[in-house]
């Protein structure tokens, strides 16, 4: 077996296969090194991809070739595009997918991706020369040297089950934890975090009383998440909706005691998105109903996910709750639900590469790094294998800023801010909402990926032959214009400022659409429908996005100044200590990072950026 | 890139105040402001005139190009008469034109470091600047944040992150049980939020007379002399010293001048704790006021007084210097000494800190709170649309509180989420 690698990632969850085939995309000799290869691309939790914030990712994952996108619509029986009633900006596309035509998909994209090797087994060491992280040693002894080591075990740190009185270690459902990894780690001197997850009782669709349920179909012309997939190729199905109701909070508020969180067995921070039942129930105790989706999570299997329900109270407690809800009344548990507690690593210790400051050689992603979702894992495993990849073989690396990609706006939030509960993405997250779109993630991220070669040429042509389209559908639009008053005449109304204006200019009038001004100039309609939905989404914005630039501008600006790795904050007289101490513990990449710390001023940020100055007016003597 | 304007002038009241703009739009501010753009490095006699034509001084102006001036910027100095009214028109007229707003402290040294022309007497005087700062902020938040506009920026806040949580949660948590119609929520918040604001505006005036000047409060345990000292700088009897702890009871103020900048020194009861309740009240009130001045000075025995901390800016002095000659760092009021160094030291203490002075804040609220009307407004106008404009009125909610963050403090989106998950039920 080969031993000799540029990269190696220990992991095959969705961090890993995404990092991995990253990295073998670049060209780079890329190894897979996970405890069984049947374990890839597995959904551990509810199998469905995308949404709010969440979808925006995986379109910038496809952005970039990376294969989560394409997976979700190889398996998706329920696509959905959330917000659909709202603006471009925050339409967000989803998928119930089905877990094991997903787990084929990745499993059979991993095997046939060039430069990529699926090695199956423990990871129980690192191998470490001159400080610098080299490769892996098994824990059967075998080595595996590389340039760097992407490490994405997600929940496998020290995890722990539980489901109600009863815990035992584990990642996942019947999988071991990483312990002799985690002492290794511990060694590194990162510092740990604990956090905690939870999964709903899975259940037996055909133990179900479908018939009074109230259904949720799928869109009737779905969207699909990857820019060269046209169309779903499973069956499309729908899922049932049911609520708790008062007898259901009746029998948990009187077994709290019984459950792992409430029974003060578990010390980890949980998502407040996705409490459990019992929380919802004490902390919402005024609501007399919670929704519950009822998800398939396969063609081939009768498997229920019944989503909001997720729970650690003991098994028969499960039982009794789920059949006092309305329709589940003879529900079969086909595995109890449960809680998680696992470690993490605070992310601060992570530049924007994903990188461990101080120890060359290794990356994280992944929950690992306090995320929860496989699709904020899957942005960090490209982020990752990109930058593993690129550094291996001596090339510069790459990063994503807040203004160019949610995937920037995550990492950035991980490596200045750190995290207190599991990390998802929202849309409120990026105050550049309005121009980092779903439907513009190619334009805004495909050309960086032909820059650096992660691209395949299908991608790039398909890309470039949609551009070479928007540019000539604009041409059209801007050679002829109108005056206000030709305008009026045909009833659209305009502030009479002696300016004419011209197609792309009344597509960005409210209520004005192709339909209106193809009205006006029938010669507009040789534009393909594709372009005339793209042009509409972006005249929408226009305005808005013309006034970000400045704010955008400056982000660059300060973006653009970077903070030397070794710069002693100790030196800078004029910080407060406070300030000092924060700078110390975050060490932010560059001006713009710094300035998001907390009680930094301007006058604090224009000091450091003065002593960068001087450094370099030093080096240069 | 904005363009910025400062008092450039270092110290409070003069004969002569400095105000100097800097970026893409400086010239075009001088027009409107002077009428037109005099010369490069030639000092012209221009009137500056307010939007509506009305004159607000006579002013000599100086005009500097590209990469030959003090940020490598466009600048133009307006020198004007150094009365706080003059200072104030002329930032209010400045802060109405599109594209200037009120530089951030260390900001125009920020500007010419970019642009190469930065020295090292600037980049030094960044570290005093961070310091005076600091100062400058817990003083906005003692002095403005106490006070009316302090509690009315709570309740905007607190109704615009309230406003941006309903907008919120109807579009990141929209496959939940969610309400669906936020509108009539957010339009009721949103309206009482402008109609406070446009009240605040229309009472900031610039012919309003301000205060300028900063306040020096001498503190210290009971009859430690702080009385006696307060007569020796004043020059006068003002306070009524004896042998008798606890003789001052009210504070005492007295308006002076201390190389050029405007001075209120506080004499305050003597901090003890006991006491009768008249001296109670004193002492509360002393420490109330001592808190909220520029400077304390401290008259100390050796160990601080109860009840009140010197912050690492203050002045610590040992008390009654004439009783231990040769004790290092003190003073006397009775003989003198050590009343000169003294001042020179309140003098440089209070100068550092001019760098933000009430102007600048004030304007800054003023173009603060402009903006999140306007802000407000345009959000009101997505929110009629409906539905489909949410992220838009979103966008323009976000826009207002920003704009507001000098008034209600810095909002990110961890307020916003906060908010969200304390009101709704989330995760299906």
């Amino acid at each position: 077996m080969k031993q000799d690698f540029d990269v190696v990632i220990i992991g095959g969850g969705h961090a890993g296969a995404e990092a991995a085939h990253a990295a073998a995309r670049l060209g780079v000799a890329t190894a897979l090194v996970t405890l069984e290869r049947d374990g890839i691309g597995v959904m551990s939790c509810n199998p469905a991809i995308g949404g709010l914030g969440k979808g925006h990712l995986v379109r910038e994952i496809d952005a970039l070739d990376g294969v989560m996108g394409k997976a979700a619509d190889a398996s998706g029986i329920q696509f959905r595009l959330l917000n659909r009633r709202k603006g471009p900006a925050v339409q967000g596309p989803r998928t119930q997918a089905d877990r094991h035509i997903y787990r084929k998909y990745m499993l059979s994209r991993t095997d046939g991706q060039p430069n990529l090797e699926i090695i199956e087994g423990e990871v129980a060491d690192f191998i470490i020369d001159g400080g610098c992280v080299r490769g892996v040693i098994l824990a059967d002894g075998f080595r595996i040297s590389a340039r760097s080591v992407v490490l994405t075990t997600g929940t496998f740190l020290r995890g722990v089950i539980h489901i109600g009185d009863v815990s035992r270690p584990g990642g996942r459902m019947g999988d071991k934890p990483s312990v002799r990894l985690a002492e290794r780690i511990d060694d590194f001197g990162l510092s740990l975090g604990r956090l905690k997850t939870g999964t709903p009782p899975r259940l037996d669709g055909r133990s179900i009383d479908w018939s009074g349920l109230e259904m949720q179909e799928p869109d009737v012309d779905p969207v699909m998440f990857s820019f060269l997939s046209e169309a779903p190729t499973c069956q499309q199905v729908s899922c049932g909706i049911t609520h708790t109701n008062p007898r259901t909070h009746d029998i948990i508020k009187s077994n709290l005691e019984r459950s792992a969180m409430y029974g003060g067995r578990i010390d980890g921070a949980g998502p407040r998105y996705c409490p459990s039942i019992e929380d919802k129930v004490v902390r919402f105790g005024d609501k007399e109903a919670h929704q519950i989706f009822l998800e398939p999570e396969s063609l081939s299997d009768s498997v229920i996910y019944p989503n909001g329900i997720s729970t650690s109270l003991p098994v028969e407690v499960q039982e009794e709750y789920v059949r006092s809800i309305s329709g589940l009344e003879d529900a079969s548990i086909l595995q109890p639900g449960y809680a998680i507690e696992y470690d993490f690593v605070d992310p601060r210790a992570l530049d924007s590469c994903l990188a461990v400051k101080g120890i060359p050689g290794l990356l994280l992603a992944g929950q690992i790094n306090g995320t929860t979702g496989y699709e904020e894992a899957a942005a960090q495993g490209l982020v990752a294998g990109l930058n593993a990849a690129l550094s291996a073989v001596g090339r510069d690396v790459i990063t994503f800023s807040r203004c160019n990609s949610y995937i920037g706006v995550m990492i950035d939030d991980l490596v200045t801010r750190g995290v207190s509960e599991p990390y998802r993405m929202f849309t409120s997250r990026a105050e550049f909402r309005l121009s980092l779109r779903a439907d513009n993630a190619d334009q805004r991220l495909t050309p960086l990926g032909i820059e650096i070669g992660c691209v395949s040429e299908r991608r790039k042509a398909a890309f470039e032959e949609k551009m070479d389209r928007l540019e000539a559908a604009r041409r059209i639009l801007e050679s002829e214009s109108y005056s206000a008053n030709a305008l009026a005449d045909l009833g659209l109304k305009v502030s009479k400022d002696g300016s004419r204006r011209n197609g792309l200019e009344l597509l960005s009038m409210p209520q004005v659409g192709f339909q209106e001004i193809i009205a006006l100039n029938p010669g507009w309609s040789v534009i393909d429908q594709d372009s005339r939905l793209q042009l509409e989404r972006e005249a929408l914005y226009a305005s808005y996005i013309e006034r970000q630039k400045r704010d955008v501008a400056g982000l660059q600006r300060d973006e653009s100044q970077v903070i030397p790795e070794e710069f002693d904050y100790a030196a800078v007289t004029g910080l407060s200590n406070e300030l000092k101490e924060k700078l110390k513990q975050t060490r932010p990449g560059n001006l713009g990072q710094a300035g998001r710390i907390d009680g930094m001023t301007p006058a604090a940020l224009t000091l450091i950026l003065s002593r960068i100055r001087q450094g370099k007016h030093k080096d240069s003597a | 890139m904005d363009t910025i304007f400062a008092v450039a002038s270092a110290r409070g009241s003069a004969g002569v105040a400095v105000i100097r703009v800097s970026g893409p739009d400086a010239f075009e501010a001088c027009r409107q402001c002077a009428g037109d753009v005099p010369d490069r490095r030639v000092a012209s006699l221009r009137v500056l005139r307010g939007p509506d034509g009305g004159r607000i001084d006579e002013a000599l102006v100086l005009t500097f190009s590209e990469n030959r001036s003090f940020t490598g910027e466009h600048v133009v100095e307006f020198h004007v008469h150094g009365s706080p009214a003059v200072m104030s028109a002329v930032l209010e007229r400045l802060s109405v034109i599109p594209g200037l707003r009120v530089a951030e402290p260390g900001e125009f040294t920020r500007r010419a470091m970019e642009n190469g022309q930065m020295n090292l007497a600037q980049v030094e005087g960044l570290a005093d600047l961070i310091g005076a700062e600091t100062e400058a902020q817990r003083r906005q938040a003692t002095r403005v944040l106490a006070g009316d506009l302090g509690r009315r920026a709570d309740e905007w806040r607190e109704a615009l992150v309230r406003a941006a949580a309903l907008l919120e949660v109807t579009i990141d948590f929209v496959d939940e049980d969610v309400p669906v119609d936020v509108t009539p929520e957010v339009i009721g918040l949103i309206d009482v939020v402008r109609g406070s604001l446009r009240s605040e505006i229309s009472n900031v005036d610039y012919a309003e007379r301000i205060r300028v000047g900063f306040e020096v409060a001498i503190v210290g345990a009971p009859n430690v002399g702080k009385s006696t000292l307060l007569n020796r700088l004043a020059g006068r009897e003002a306070a009524i010293t004896s042998s008798v702890a606890g003789t001052t009871r009210d504070v005492i103020e007295v308006r002076m001048d201390i190389e050029g900048l405007p001075v209120t020194l506080l004499d305050t009861a003597g901090l003890r704790t006991g006491g009768e309740e008249v001296e109670a009240i004193g002492i509360e009130r002393a420490r109330d006021r001592a808190d909220k001045a520029d400077l304390r000075v401290f008259l100390t025995e050796g160990g601080a007084p109860p009840l009140l901390e010197p912050r690492p800016s203050d002045i610590v002095r040992k008390c009654k210097g004439d009783l231990f000659p040769g004790r290092s760092a003190s003073v006397s009021g009775l003989t003198g000494e050590g009343v000169d160094q003294l001042l020179s030291e309140i003098a440089d203490k209070l100068g550092a800190q001019s760098a933000e002075t009430g102007l600048a804040t004030r304007t800054r609220h003023a173009q603060a709170m402009r903006a999140g009307v306007e802000a407000l407004d345009a959000a009101m106008v997505c929110l009629a649309c409906g539905a489909t404009e949410t992220e838009l009125a979103a966008e323009e909610v976000r826009r207002g509180v920003r704009a507001l963050d000098s008034l209600v403090g810095r909002v990110d989106v961890e307020a916003v989420l906060d908010e969200i998950f304390s009101s709704f039920c989330l995760g299906k």
